[in-house]
């Protein structure tokens, strides 16, 4: 799957976006930040305050313990300042 | 009913026009302008970051809750992007409905739902050219979104 990543969440990874291959084990959005938090310091640097970080599947927003199941593009990025 | 995202600036006015011609039946247009502050002179430029797709889709969302609230009879909201000096229109929302009372809540309710629900991302530069960081989320917008949730 595709993902992309923005403003200080995509500056500490170092990445705009890359595609990522999870395996089985992890299911949720919860999990596949653990995942990508153990490759290595920017993502760890990055996903070190869950409270945070947003999530998005497909371009809609989604809590920690969604199903990462069939989605293409997941999104991590802190929350909204806009308008 | 027009979203757009664009880096192109704006004329407000024009757009609440829009909302009006060719038409007899509006009673009330509102018109909000959201601009980037100088914040008493340290402010040289607000950077916008933004999810292109997902912006846009967030932002109908939100419309599509305010058309199901209130009866409106045109709807306008224009976001930007890009790098903004103090002075420059970041965003802005206009309501057309046969009253009043819906233009005016409409067009707060999209404003306060937009801010904590699209994917925009605000950093500030200093004017001695030194990055300040990006905006933090403010606890009094997430309050000024859930004050329009049903008790």
């Amino acid at each position: 799957m595709k993902a992309v990543y923005f403003a200080w969440v995509r500056e500490r990874i170092g990445k705009a976006e890359e595609e990522i291959d999870p395996p089985a084990e992890v299911v949720t959005v919860a999990d596949l930040i653990g995942w990508l938090s153990r490759r290595d310091e920017g993502y760890a640097h990055a996903f070190e305050n869950p409270r945070t970080i947003r999530a998005a599947l497909d371009r809609a927003h989604v809590k920690p313990d969604a199903a990462l199941a069939g989605a293409r593009e997941v999104a991590f990025f802190p929350p909204m300042t806009g308008g | 009913m027009e979203i757009r995202v664009q880096r192109e600036d704006f004329v407000a006015s024009e757009e609440a026009l829009a909302l009006t011609r060719s038409r007899a039946d509006v009673g009330a247009v509102v018109t909000f302008v959201g601009l980037c502050r100088d914040e008493g002179g340290k402010l040289a430029a607000l950077e916008i970051e933004h999810y292109p797709g997902m912006a846009e889709a967030e932002i109908a969302l939100v419309v599509e809750e305010a058309r199901q609230r209130w009866p409106l009879l045109g709807l306008r909201v224009i976001h930007r992007y890009g790098r903004l000096a103090p002075g420059d229109q970041i965003v802005m929302v206009a309501t057309a409905s046969s009253h009043r009372g819906a233009a005016f809540a409409a067009a707060e309710f999209l404003m306060d739902y937009m801010k904590t629900r699209a994917p925009f991302w605000k950093r500030a530069r200093g004017v001695d050219g030194a990055v300040q960081g990006w905006v933090e989320a403010k606890d009094a917008d997430d309050a000024s979104a859930a004050r329009w949730r049903a008790p």
